[in-house]
């Protein structure tokens, strides 16, 4: 049970040390095979003086007045968000060149690490950057690759269970209330929609069918991946609305259209209403692990660099947090006071047990991230052919 | 003499044609050629080209990966036909609604009924797309306005789905066809009408042999913006489609990972629209619009 929820950094751990060239043969059962060529990007040398404004593109709740303003009072920075509904979006947003900086999940990073959008950083330029940041977001695969450091944590979280308890009257303990056809919410349930849902049913596939030989939710051969998309099709019979704008999520479940289905801690926040709750059932779930990551093409860099170490603080970086409805990166912020104590217990922050259930959202890639050279994994685009006939 | 020395400009232009005529069109040219046409054309060239399976950045080739791809998934077809059907049925419930309403508004209704008609008909126009999709949201939601409304009466509404889709489309579009649609109604004569009932047709004959035939200008009109409108959309099938899928969902999906699949799947209302347009033209409307 336990091997079969592998920790993916363990993974990713391993597999950026043969990167690194420096295990070949640590046991790593072939993931030899996964090797990047990575642009050659110049890192920031010093800092100099502030420039004028940073531009941001980051998730809803990462960049908020509260902190933002303080930010420009010290620094004379002026903070300009954009926020983004997908990681998808974030990319595109990034390639533009007028960013700064982006708070990348996973499942965006290794794109544009890989694409030479974003620049590695000069982790000694951002003090906060220390051993208070918790294991589990340190020398991912997904922003640590080469041994160069190209993306400074920000917070993590699982993708969870949310239900309208007066409808859903007892706490749903597995996911199969979503995806198996005689659920009793069949008419009620949402999904995410984007191609990287289909990790939500390999993960659920990885608990139940476990002759499939699911190891990684985003390491899915063709087979896997067929198995994954007649779940999802089954799962389409029963869906409501699939949701892709956070605020329609929200207006679905407080509507009524939506009695339970996949959210955000911050979303059921938002529904303002105790009768929402969520969960992380026992087949665990997917989730995210956000970066800030600067752009190539910045041409605020000192901003840039100082937002990152100033959202990285143990304060600001647990405000974040608790204004997204996440853990924070930084474990320093859960010993300042007793209602940090309590959203850290909360969410986890520290528990690395609880965060081995998750798998953060990663670009799927020819490559196996699992470690597999038998057979060729399928690529983010072969996910976005295939979620094309889930809805049909 | 003086009017040459006043007046260099107009001077010069009456003296060259090319000048006159080059002033006139230089300007819609570059807006028609420069933005709209060669956007476009880059748009739908990046169907060939090359798109990295890591990073989804595209690179200049030229392949038929993409169109490929549209061929062995049979999910691009079936979004295909029901992007058809909903705008199709988008444009004949826009023209049911406006023939009668265009009649009333031109022949029957007094003058102040037919200004408060039209402000009513264009008043929508005037606020935001996104926001009245959003009206319509709420309006739909599971305990929104139209269950409760008519949930006493034992009926409950379509929720979020296909035909939710097609009510929204046809309400964003509507002026588009009502307002050309009561122009030409207003332009018919009125002692056709007469003429039509002294040689003893009935109301709906009239309406079917005289008023239909000299309607069908604009008719097509109208149509040809609900239809290739409908077409394109795919914000009111994310907001109120529930689980609908149009041409422009897939789109929206591909245009960040897989551009070219995107462009080529983009090929697809184009050639509706092409058609479309051939068809009408074969009736000869195009040339009295």
């Amino acid at each position: 049970m336990k091997k079969r929820y592998r920790a993916l950094p363990a993974m990713a751990a391993a597999a950026a040390l043969v990167l690194a060239g420096c295990a070949a043969d640590a046991g790593s059962d072939g993931a030899g095979e996964l090797t990047f060529d990575v642009p050659d990007v110049p890192t920031l040398e010093e800092k100099g003086d502030y420039e004028d404004a940073v531009d941001i593109i980051a998730w809803s709740g990462f960049v908020e007045p509260e902190w933002a303003d303080v930010f420009t009072e010290e620094t004379g920075c002026v903070v300009n968000r954009r926020v983004a509904g997908t990681s998808d979006e974030m990319v595109q947003l990034m390639r533009t060149g007028d960013y700064d900086l982006v708070s990348a999940s996973g499942d965006a990073s290794l794109r544009l690490i890989v694409g030479g959008d974003v620049a590695p950083i000069n982790t000694e330029l951002i003090p906060n950057f220390s051993d208070d940041i918790v294991e589990g977001m340190k020398g991912q695969l997904y922003d640590t690759i080469n041994g160069k450091v190209y993306g400074i944590p920000i917070g993590r979280g699982a993708n969870i269970l949310q239900y309208n308890s007066e409808i859903v009257t007892e706490e749903p303990t597995s996911w199969d209330v979503v995806w198996e056809a005689d659920s009793p919410y069949a008419g009620q349930i949402t999904a995410y929609d984007a191609p990287i849902y289909i990790a939500d049913a390999a993960v659920y596939l990885m608990h139940h069918e476990p002759e499939l030989g699911i190891e990684n939710p985003y390491a899915l051969d063709e087979d896997q991946l067929a198995a994954a998309i007649e779940l999802l099709q089954q799962q389409n019979g029963l869906i409501s609305e699939y949701w892709s704008d956070p605020v329609a999520q929200i207006t679905s479940f407080a509507g009524g259209t939506t009695a339970i289905g996949t959210s955000w801690e911050i979303l059921r926040k938002f529904a303002a209403d105790d009768k929402f709750k969520g969960t992380l059932p026992v087949e665990g779930s997917t989730g995210w692990s956000d970066a800030w990551m600067i752009s190539t093409e910045s041409d605020s860099p000192n901003c840039a660099y100082e937002w990152m170490n100033y959202t990285s603080g143990a304060e600001v970086n647990g405000k974040i947090a608790m204004n997204f409805g996440m853990a924070p990166a930084n474990g320093a912020f859960c010993e300042l006071n007793d209602e940090a104590a309590a959203h850290c217990e909360e969410f986890n922050a520290l528990n690395e047990e609880y965060f081995e259930q998750v798998w953060y959202w990663t670009t799927p890639i020819e490559q196996c991230l699992d470690g597999r050279t038998d057979v060729q994994c399928t690529s983010f685009q072969e996910w976005t052919d295939a979620w094309v006939s889930v809805k049909g | 003499m003086t009017s040459t020395a006043t007046k260099p400009v107009s001077a010069l232009l009456y003296r060259s044609r090319r000048l006159r005529l080059g002033s006139l069109l230089t300007l819609p040219l570059v807006w028609l050629v420069g933005l709209y046409i060669v956007s476009l054309a880059l748009l739908l060239a990046t169907a060939f080209w090359r798109v990295d399976p890591f990073t989804s950045k595209v690179t200049p080739a030229f392949q038929f990966d993409a169109f490929e791809q549209l061929l062995s998934n049979q999910a691009y077809l079936s979004t295909s036909l029901r992007t058809l059907g909903i705008a199709l049925t988008v444009t004949l419930l826009s023209a049911a609604f406006a023939i009668p309403l265009g009649i009333y508004m031109a022949k029957i209704a007094s003058p102040w009924m037919r200004g408060f008609l039209a402000v009513a008909i264009t008043l929508p126009l005037w606020a935001g797309y996104l926001v009245k999709i959003l009206a319509m949201r709420v309006t739909f939601t599971e305990e929104g306005f139209f269950n409760s409304f008519f949930g006493v009466l034992g009926i409950s509404g379509p929720g979020f789905s296909q035909p939710t889709v097609v009510l929204t489309l046809t309400y964003l579009w509507f002026p588009y066809m009502a307002l050309p649609v009561y122009t030409a109604i207003r332009q018919i004569p009125v002692n056709l009408f007469d003429a039509s009932a002294d040689l003893g047709a009935r109301g709906w004959t009239t309406v079917r042999t005289v008023v239909m035939p000299l309607l069908m200008p604009a008719l097509i009109a109208g149509s040809v913006f609900t239809f290739s409108l409908s077409l394109g959309d795919y914000i009111a099938a994310e907001l109120v489609g529930g689980r609908t899928q149009m041409i422009g969902s897939i789109i929206a999906n591909n245009i960040n990972l897989n551009p070219p699949v995107a462009a080529a799947f983009a090929f697809v209302p184009v050639a509706f629209v092409v058609l479309y347009l051939l068809g009408t033209r074969r009736t000869g409307a195009l040339e009295r619009m």
